[in-house]
């Protein structure tokens, strides 16, 4: 299945998905911006390359992942649900499509080098592979406090040989990562790329991210056509950045009777304040190089996000997911932190699947749109989830959550 | 007409560079910035850089992060810099704001060059952005009458410089070195070509600015540029004080060695 982006759609040339997305950054980056514009859009009309990246996505990260019909989960739900099986790639999510399509442009400009920013660690780890794959020197921030709730994804880093910079600054999470890793392009990009793991920051990162992982839904598609004989009803998943949400999203964006719904991490609730939904209770600003909705006091001054989830623990959002909002094709709610994991206990129970955190907002909100569904449609609705990722770096977070840890 | 040219018409009769000494407001307090900058002006820096603080500093070095998320947390707003503004422009000197971009598109963009203007700023730089996504803010700008600076880079190409100066006025700001804020032991070797890169283009004032910290480092930019912008080294006075007396001791020593270095440019 081809990676190659359908024509005629956002953004516009110069970034803009309507109001959101462009380029705000230090003018020292623009030139490596435009070095990677270049080297992406001639990678995208080119056999060789898409030959060479459908092969790794095949034979190195195990995709096309399974559509997997879950019964009894979908028993408990009131829905057919389909689950887009991202978890059982190599390195655990959908990463792993972003990291190989963006190492291979690394080689191809001649780079030695690549940063990447990190919250849960899934996507650090996702670099660090392909580094390792492709022989270039990594280096992965992450916010200190993520190190901690993250400690295994920190240790699989370094056994692959990359380098983890513990970020001390701001509130020490996912959003100073990204800044630090802004500084260190701004000083290294003659050989370094920056290798950004969600549809986020500047042009084209949200148009580039959201080509690499858009075989998701290519495949998704497909995949609810030969095992239900039509399209689905809707589809679920869940926001930080969005890469898999998008990932998922764009091959339906034509299919007008699909529902896209993206589940933002509504923490100890969006009313509380300590949240990361930031299309539910965020406005409009300009964050980590794009116009998008953004946590943000009447200052401008970012606020802190809360998640129990690393990976959603983000205080902006892609700017395409600000536009199919705006433009309402698709949907965005908050899920939080106790119907998550209300999520991530019945999957672990009804399909002996254990998901990240991440994965089990999407879980969650399917779970509370199939009965809205189900009445609307007057029959079962079909749901495809996609499960980003997989639950083995979480397990200590939810061990502890649901209390079952032996006492140390 | 440019607002900040007075100050550049005033160094070039005395055949030196401007010095520039930047500050962010509110740091460590909106009191204690007025008075380490008014020490600034009394100690020979001809233009104050007001930073209005953010959360979110990609061009900033540890030492302005310390310093801005300082005054954060002291409670500092837009309006609180404002008003730092006018207090220093009393004073005589020229001032001038720097910000990133979400602060002053939360502020409004109108409404922050008006204020801005009123508060007896000449204009603002912009880290982060550039003419490309500046529409809204040429308009502003030019309905109030304030300067505009962006930023050029060692790696920017000949037409990004011409498309850049084109967009400025006042002066052009010139990234000496590949990186952010803070100051360095080495000069750059980068910057003078830079530097006359623009000249080949424009005619537009130069500041040269990161990694410039000492007298003998002002004074060899001084010698190819209009400007001589220092920041990090003069937070770090303040920074590293043990009480505000100390501060502002160091900042007037610090002060008045960069301007004695413009004053004996090294051509």
């Amino acid at each position: 299945m081809s990676a190659a982006p359908a024509a005629g759609q956002l953004p516009d040339a110069a970034g803009h998905f309507g109001r959101f997305g462009g380029r705000f950054v230090p003018e020292a980056l623009v030139a490596a911006l435009d070095e990677l514009d270049a080297a992406y859009r001639k990678a995208m009309g080119d056999d060789e390359f898409l030959a060479e990246f459908d092969a790794l996505l095949r034979d190195y990260a195990g995709t096309p992942s399974e559509l997997y019909e879950a019964r009894r989960l979908s028993a408990q739900v009131g829905a057919r649900i389909l689950l887009k099986r991202e978890d059982l790639n190599h390195t655990g999510a959908h990463k792993i499509r972003n990291v190989l399509g963006q190492a291979l442009l690394t080689r191809r400009m001649g780079k030695r080098r690549v940063i990447a920013e990190t919250g849960a660690g899934q996507h650090g780890v996702a670099t660090a592979t392909a580094a390792a794959l492709f022989d270039l020197e990594c280096v992965v921030y992450m916010g200190e406090v993520d190190t901690e709730r993250q400690a295994l994804n920190v240790a699989r880093m370094r056994m692959l040989g990359a380098t983890v910079v513990p970020v001390t600054a701001g509130s020490r999470t996912l959003k100073d990562a990204m800044n630090e890793a802004m500084r260190d392009w701004v000083a290294n990009v003659d050989d370094t790329h920056y290798l950004i793991g969600t549809a986020a920051g500047p042009h084209p990162f949200p148009e580039m991210v959201r080509d690499f992982v858009r075989g998701i839904g290519v495949e998704s598609r497909q995949q609810c056509l030969d095992l239900t004989g039509a399209l689905p009803d809707a589809v679920a998943a869940c926001v930080g950045g969005g890469s898999n949400a998008l990932g998922i999203f764009h091959a339906f964006v034509p299919d007008a009777g699909v529902r896209l719904y993206g589940f933002e991490a509504g923490g100890e609730g969006v009313t509380t304040g300590r949240h990361a939904a930031s299309i539910t209770g965020g406005s409009s600003g300009v964050l980590h190089g794009t116009r998008t909705y953004v946590l943000q006091d009447a200052d401008g001054q970012t606020i802190e996000s809360h998640s129990i989830s690393a990976g959603l623990d983000y205080p902006g959002v892609g700017p395409e997911h600000a536009w199919l909002h705006d433009a309402g094709r698709a949907t965005y709610l908050p899920v939080d932190d106790a119907e998550a994991m209300a999520a991530f206990e019945l999957l672990c129970r009804t399909e002996g699947i254990i998901p990240a955190i991440e994965s089990a907002h999407a879980l969650a909100g399917a779970r509370r749109i199939a009965p809205e569904l189900a009445a609307e449609l007057g029959r079962e609705p079909v749901i495809v989830v996609n499960l980003s990722g997989r639950g083995d770096k979480d397990v200590h977070t939810a061990g502890a959550y649901f209390g079952i840890l032996d006492k140390e | 007409m440019s607002r900040i040219g007075v100050a550049f018409d005033k160094a070039r009769a005395d055949g030196r560079a401007v010095l520039v000494g930047c500050m962010p407001a509110g740091f460590p307090t909106v009191e204690g910035s007025i008075a380490a900058m008014t020490a600034m002006v009394e100690a020979g820096v001809d233009v104050i850089e007001v930073e209005i603080p953010y959360s979110d500093p990609v061009m900033d070095g540890p030492v302005i992060q310390r310093a801005s998320d300082i005054a954060l947390a002291g409670g500092v707003r837009t309006a609180d810099a404002l008003r730092i503004v006018e207090a220093v422009a009393a004073t005589g000197a020229s001032v001038v704001t720097m910000t990133y971009w979400n602060p002053i598109e939360q502020y409004g963009v109108d409404a922050f060059a008006r204020d801005m203007a009123a508060a007896g700023g000449t204009g603002l730089i912009t880290p982060d952005l550039i003419p490309d996504e500046a529409a809204e803010w040429l308009a502003a700008s030019d309905a109030h009458g304030v300067d505009r600076t962006f930023l050029v880079s060692p790696s920017s190409t000949d037409a990004r410089l011409r498309m850049t100066v084109e967009h400025c006025r006042g002066f052009v700001y010139a990234t000496a070195i590949m990186g952010v804020t803070g100051a360095r032991a080495q000069t750059s070797e980068a910057a003078p070509i830079l530097v006359s890169r623009l000249r080949e283009v424009s005619d537009l004032p130069v500041g040269v600015g990161l990694g410039v910290g000492t007298g003998a480092q002002a004074a060899t930019v001084a010698g190819y540029a209009d400007a001589v912008i220092v920041g990090s080294a003069l937070v770090r006075c303040v920074l590293d004080a043990p009480d505000q007396a100390a501060g502002l001791t160091a900042l007037r020593r610090l002060s008045a060695e960069l301007a004695e270095g413009v004053r004996n440019p090294v051509r």
